[in-house]
């Protein structure tokens, strides 16, 4: 099989965030493969090594995302693709994004391409299905289950809390849910390993992209923290007398029972 | 000048979701002196499009057929399509919902524009539609307007309160013809496992279990808590990962976010990922042990005790509440 993973390197969930010159300040702060995305990673591990053939990870991104890159190697992936867009990107969204994926993909034959169903940084879940858009393929997101027969897929998928029984065919695009699978971590011969394996560097010249092709169809005007939330009360006394006095709290000065 | 805005209606088991309704007040906005044409796909809709009328749309357009009766994201994106096609709206919203977030980005892509998903807040400032909506989970937050081609957006359920009903409005309702064909996708079964039938991600109050419910049975006073409030459970990653519940519940960084009325947190340490994913509920509640467990320091009001003694209590005492009310 030849099998896809799309990547995005984000904050680690630890981080606390802040603000610098009106942009997220990444400096110091620790990155790490999207959670989500690592499904995705481990998914495609477990199919190659049931069906056979080749896991390539592929992510759009500057230099830094190499790390995650090797990574991914590391817990077992075969090759990896760094599109870098540093040098001709300014901005984009998830428009771009999945325009410089599709374009990457479309003469790659994949027979599935797995991805996280949401970024846990900017948080919009768009370029799965946008990319399968693209490509003319069918998808399914949020899988928690993923079985194929020959050409038949089967997936499970979380629905607000309901799971649906998905059946479709190759080639398929699926986000992973939690849940989907336990990642693993990448083992010391794996990681030796990951330094040998091929990691392509692509710029949007390598694809006949343009930046007017890509060029962004959002634009964030403005990125502020939510107000510092002030700890509250912690009431007293007997447990019984302050159950009461919260029950109290609630319905007279909350005013949400 | 005001500009035409489309807003689908999301219909569950027969009935109309509540964002919908939010989603006609975001588009009343947005359309300013224009229209709001209410969508409504399915197999049998027709009738509940006078609701998303009286909710504020002044007219609705429907696409019905046998074949839209389940979601599928070929079905009604075609459906959808063929409504744009007709109606050609400066402004498109869904509810980020499981259906809303499916369909966005297809749709997104079929009309080459681009998307500001999840929405918790739409304004008009200097002629431009200006959304709100959170990032790296609710530690942040940013203001995104669209540059080029259609203004679509999904909005997040429980964020942007609903016009008031006015059941005197009246408006067209007309039907809109499309080829619904060549799916690739088939539903072969449908497991509800859902609490109660309310969802998480519109639950008004969410009861919440950590590490401290102890295991799959300790989240029964919970659920007895979140039936009575008419709410929903949630849990932690913590009692997730220990397999006391199941990983659609989890809310946090990874799992929901979520932001209902009130909160309540049981025998939850409160790590800054579960935090991200429930500090901008607008009242919080914490049940812990621990007088120094991080979650006090989020929580309005906050019961330094044993989770097990405390909601049984607090089930009595608003058992009273409602009784008298």
């Amino acid at each position: 099989m030849n099998i896809f993973v799309l990547l995005k390197r984000t904050f680690d969930t630890e981080e606390k965030i802040t603000i610098a010159k009106g942009a997220i300040n990444e400096e110091g702060a620790e990155f790490i493969i999207n959670p989500y995305d690592e499904y995705a990673v481990e998914e495609a591990i477990q199919l190659r090594d049931n069906h056979g053939g080749e896991v390539t990870v592929v992510t759009v991104g500057n230099e830094e995302a190499e790390k995650q890159l090797r990574t991914a190697l590391a817990m077992g992936a075969d090759k990896a693709v760094l599109i870098n867009t540093e040098d001709d990107l300014e901005s984009g969204d998830q428009f771009t994004t999945a325009k410089i994926l599709a374009e990457y993909l479309k003469d790659k034959e994949a027979d599935i391409i797995l991805a996280g169903n949401v970024a846990i940084d900017s948080g919009s879940g768009q370029v799965g299905p946008r990319v399968a858009d693209l490509l003319d393929i069918p998808y399914v997101t949020t899988i928690t289950n993923l079985e194929i027969s020959g050409e038949t897929v089967t997936v499970v998928r979380d629905v607000e809390g309901d799971s649906e029984t998905i059946e479709t065919k190759l080639p398929v695009l699926v986000t992973a849910q939690q849940g989907l699978n336990e990642p693993r971590y990448p083992s010391l011969p794996g990681i030796m390993k990951a330094k040998k394996k091929p990691l392509e560097e692509l710029e949007l010249d390598d694809l006949d992209l343009d930046e007017d092709d890509v060029e962004a169809k959002t634009k964030v005007v403005e990125i502020f923290l939510p107000p510092t939330k002030e700890a509250g009360r912690v009431l007293e006394g007997e447990l019984d007398a302050q159950v009461k006095e919260l029950v109290n709290l609630l319905h007279k000065e909350a005013k949400v029972i | 000048m005001g500009k035409k805005v489309t807003v689908l209606g999301e219909v569950r088991d027969g009935a109309l979701r509540n964002v919908s309704f939010e989603g006609v007040a975001a588009a009343r906005k947005i359309a300013e002196d224009g229209e709001v044409v209410a969508v409504l796909l399915g197999s049998a809709v027709k009738d509940l499009a006078q609701e998303m009328i009286v909710a504020g749309a002044d007219r609705a357009v429907v696409v019905e057929d046998e074949k839209l009766a389940g979601y599928t994201s070929d079905g009604y994106a075609q459906a959808l399509l063929a409504v744009v096609e007709q109606e050609n709206p400066e402004a498109i919203l869904f509810g980020h919902t499981a259906l809303g977030k499916d369909l966005s980005p297809k749709i997104a892509s079929k009309l080459g524009c681009g998307l500001v998903s999840d929405a918790v807040n739409v304004e008009v400032e200097g002629g431009n539609v200006v959304f709100t909506r959170p990032i790296y989970s609710g530690k942040a937050f940013e203001k995104k307007i669209v540059t080029d081609g259609v203004i679509f957006a999904t909005i997040r359920p429980n964020n942007i309160p609903p016009l008031e009903k006015d059941a005197s409005r009246t408006g067209e309702v007309s039907e809109v013809s499309a080829e619904i064909k060549d799916l690739r996708t088939i539903v072969r079964e449908v497991a509800k496992k859902a609490t109660q039938g309310v969802d998480l991600s519109e639950a008004k109050v969410i009861v919440a279990g950590g590490r401290g419910v102890k295991s799959e049975e300790g989240f029964e006073p919970l659920q007895e808590l979140a039936n009575l409030l008419g709410g929903a459970v949630g849990a932690s990653r913590g009692a997730c990962d220990a397999e006391y519940c199941d990983y659609s519940l989890q809310i946090g960084q990874t799992g929901k976010v979520v932001t209902p009325d009130l909160y309540i947190a049981c025998g939850i340490s409160g790590a800054i990922q579960h935090l991200a994913g429930m500090s901008n509920s607008k009242v919080i509640v914490a049940i812990n042990k621990d007088p120094e467990a991080n979650i006090f320091k989020v929580a309005d009001y906050g019961i330094v005790g044993d989770l097990f003694e405390v909601v049984p209590l607090l089930v009595e005492e608003f058992k009273s509440l409602l009784v008298k009310a």
